[in-house]
């Protein structure tokens, strides 16, 4: 039944030693995503699989190389074990970004690796590779950073930039499955469409109340909303986020199951819900939103009154489990 | 939690799935004697049996007392199906469901049989499709659903490490062919249909070999 996807993205096989051909297994992953209803990548994208964690074992990187971005993956996939420490929600890196930060439509992360240091229209300068990781502790994983050039911050930049294996630097071409994107905004959202079909085709695995489900302390099911999800400043806020997120991954396992209008009603429900303040709340929600709508919450609810209470979302200083509302390394750089 | 949005409290009970009516109360006393005529197969300490050329016997002890009773209850109602099965739940009022439910849960588990004989190439095979998946044909891990060492999360997920690999496989070839068809929304069945003959029988055999949830 597979259709033949004929790579004319890639020039020439990269080969990995004693690993599969980069081109082998792209071939692989993308008539998989074909067939789920994926679009083909065009012409003029890149399209990269990075290798496995296989294909590291199986490789002659040197040895202590492939302990460190053992490392980078474990704490990627189990970002939990730094709980209390830079994470201080129920989060793991892979909670967002599936199949290990690997896959095409889950925002895999190693096109960071190939397109920084680079200008942010978030913050407004250059970052480089471990201040977008950064970005996602402080928002995502509602944390603080491993500091800058720490052995964990060097692991999971080592696991970016590995995953990246055989990429040029700075390509020209835009990258096939970055990011989470959205489905065309449908003409009306629907808060009573979002939430029936969230407690009918999402809660049971995250809960009605959307708490999750943690199992011995470990997360199975991340929370969507409230204390133990990501914060106010979270990429995954701007409802076409949540919203390409959800119609490209969830539920898991079935994948584009949802129509478009269903994808965003049930995102417009959950971005209706509350969550940690956003560490840039200057203490006042009116000037954090003039400061931060422009580049950022334009795309959200923050601030806005519920539709059907009428309740300010976000108006509150609630930091979630942290005791501190913004990291160190969230500061401006000017290279004077 | 600070913040429980008012709307969510006004959900009725009319609007819960139907997974979260929960099992009335379990006597796990009651449940030993109703389950007398459950030894046969599932074995006097519910441990079940690996019987290699024909239906495996599942283990039960250890696994979560409202799973347990769902099945009991699909399989008099139809949305299981197993000949072998039906009439002894069949048998079983609501109530005694509901005991051997409870009674079963309470076992210590035992270990999986069948996968000893499985080869290094196919338990490492195993290993990695229950605990990181082949995105490559979009085969999410076991894990991911069946929580931490596969040893069950909640009453829909259950543990599926330390079950016998005969059962394992039977239940996976089941979603395959639509015999099995009562997991909700499909969850099981999405990624059963995506394995081959090879990775059901390495993911069975590896997960046999692992340790049960303890109670
Ligand atoms: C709550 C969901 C969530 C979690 C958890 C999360 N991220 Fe992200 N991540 C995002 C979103 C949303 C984006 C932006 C995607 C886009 O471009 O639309 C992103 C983008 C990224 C990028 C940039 C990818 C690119 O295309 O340039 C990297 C790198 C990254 N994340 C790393 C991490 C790391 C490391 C962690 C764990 C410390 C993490 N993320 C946790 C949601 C999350
Ligand atoms: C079978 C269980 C399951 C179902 C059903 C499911 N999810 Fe998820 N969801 C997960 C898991 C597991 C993750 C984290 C990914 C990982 O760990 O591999 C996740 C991650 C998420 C995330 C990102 C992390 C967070 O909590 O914010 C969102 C948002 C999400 N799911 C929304 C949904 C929505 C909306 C639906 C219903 C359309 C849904 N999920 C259905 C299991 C499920
Ligand atoms: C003649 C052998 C036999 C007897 C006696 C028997 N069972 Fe079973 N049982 C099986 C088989 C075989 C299966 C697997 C059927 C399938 O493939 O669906 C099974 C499955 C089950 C399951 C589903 C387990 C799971 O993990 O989903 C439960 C629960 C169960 N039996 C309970 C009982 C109880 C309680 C009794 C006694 C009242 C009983 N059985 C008597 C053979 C038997
Ligand atoms: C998306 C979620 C999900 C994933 C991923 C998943 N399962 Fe399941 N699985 C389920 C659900 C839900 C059930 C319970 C079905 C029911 O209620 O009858 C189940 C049941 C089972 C059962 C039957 C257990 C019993 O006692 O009868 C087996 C065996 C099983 N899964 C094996 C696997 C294996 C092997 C994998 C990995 C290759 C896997 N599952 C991945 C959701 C999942």
């Amino acid at each position: 039944m597979k259709t033949s996807f004929a790579i004319t993205a890639l020039a020439g096989s990269l080969l990995f030693a004693g690993g599969v051909v980069a081109s082998e297994r792209t071939e692989a992953y993308v008539n998989t995503l074909t067939e789920l209803g994926y679009p083909a990548p065009e012409d003029n994208e890149l399209v990269h699989i990075p290798p496995t964690m296989q294909d590291l074992e199986d490789s002659d990187t040197h040895p202590e190389f492939k302990r460190v971005i053992r490392r980078g993956y474990d704490l990627f996939t189990d970002t939990q074990q730094l709980r209390g420490e830079n994470v201080f929600n129920d989060m793991n890196c892979s909670s967002c970004h599936l199949g290990e930060g690997r896959m095409p439509f889950s925002a895999p992360v190693w096109p960071a690796a190939v397109t920084l240091p680079g200008f942010r229209g978030k913050n407004g300068h250059v970052n480089n590779l471990e201040e977008r990781i950064a970005g996602c502790f402080t928002y995502s994983m509602n944390g603080k950073p491993p500091e800058y050039g720490s052995d964990n911050m060097l692991a999971l930049a080592a696991y970016h930039q590995w995953l990246a294996k055989g990429v040029e630097m700075y390509p020209d071409k835009p990258i096939y499955g970055r990011g989470f994107p959205a489905p065309d905004r449908p003409e009306e959202l629907s808060y009573a469409n979002g939430e029936k079909l969230y407690q009918e085709q999402c809660a049971v695995c995250h809960d009605e109340n959307g708490v999750g489900l943690q199992v011995d302390g470990k997360t199975v099911f991340p929370a969507p909303w409230g204390d133990g999800s990501n914060n106010w400043g979270a990429g995954m806020v701007r409802v076409f986020t949540a919203a390409g997120f959800i119609k490209n991954n969830m539920p898991l396992g079935q994948p584009l199951s949802l129509s478009d209008q269903e994808a965003w009603d049930i995102a417009y429900y959950i971005s209706n819900q509350e969550r940690p303040q956003d560490p840039r709340y200057t203490g006042d929600i009116k000037e954090t939103l003039e400061k931060y709508g422009p580049t950022f919450h334009k795309h959200s609810l923050y601030g806005q009154a519920r539709e059907t209470d009428g309740k300010v979302l976000g108006d509150h200083s609630n930091t979630g489990e942290k005791d501190f509302l913004k990291p160190d390394t969230v500061r401006p750089r000017t290279f004077e | 939690m600070k913040f429980l949005p008012i709307t969510l409290l006004a959900i009725g009970a009319a609007a819960l799935p139907g997974w979260a009516s929960a099992a009335s109360e379990g006597d796990p006393q009651k449940g030993k004697e109703a389950a007398g005529v459950c030894v046969a197969c599932h074995q006097a300490d519910g441990t079940g049996k690996n019987n290699p050329n024909g239906e495996s016997w599942p283990q039960l002890a250890g696994l979560n007392a409202n799973y347990i009773a769902k099945q009991l209850q699909d399989y008099k109602s139809g949305q299981r199906e197993n000949a072998t099965m039906k009439p002894f739940a069949n048998m079983l009022s609501e109530q005694q469901i509901a005991d051997v439910a409870a009674y079963y849960s309470q076992l210590t588990p035992g270990q999986g049989q069948g996968g000893d004989s499985a080869d290094e190439a196919t338990l490492a095979r195993g290993e990695m499709l229950a605990q990181r998946g082949d995105w490559a044909d979009y085969i999410v891990s076991c894990k991911s659903c069946h929580g931490p060492g596969n040893q069950g999360a909640g009453e829909v997920f259950p543990g599926i490490a330390g079950q016998h690999a005969g059962y394992i496989e039977a239940q996976l070839k089941a979603w395959q062919e639509g015999t099995r068809t009562n997991d909700t929304q499909d969850l099981m069945g999405t990624i059963a249909r995506r394995m081959s003959d090879e990775d059901i029988r390495a993911v069975a055999a590896w997960l046999s070999t692992q340790p049960p949830q303890s109670n």
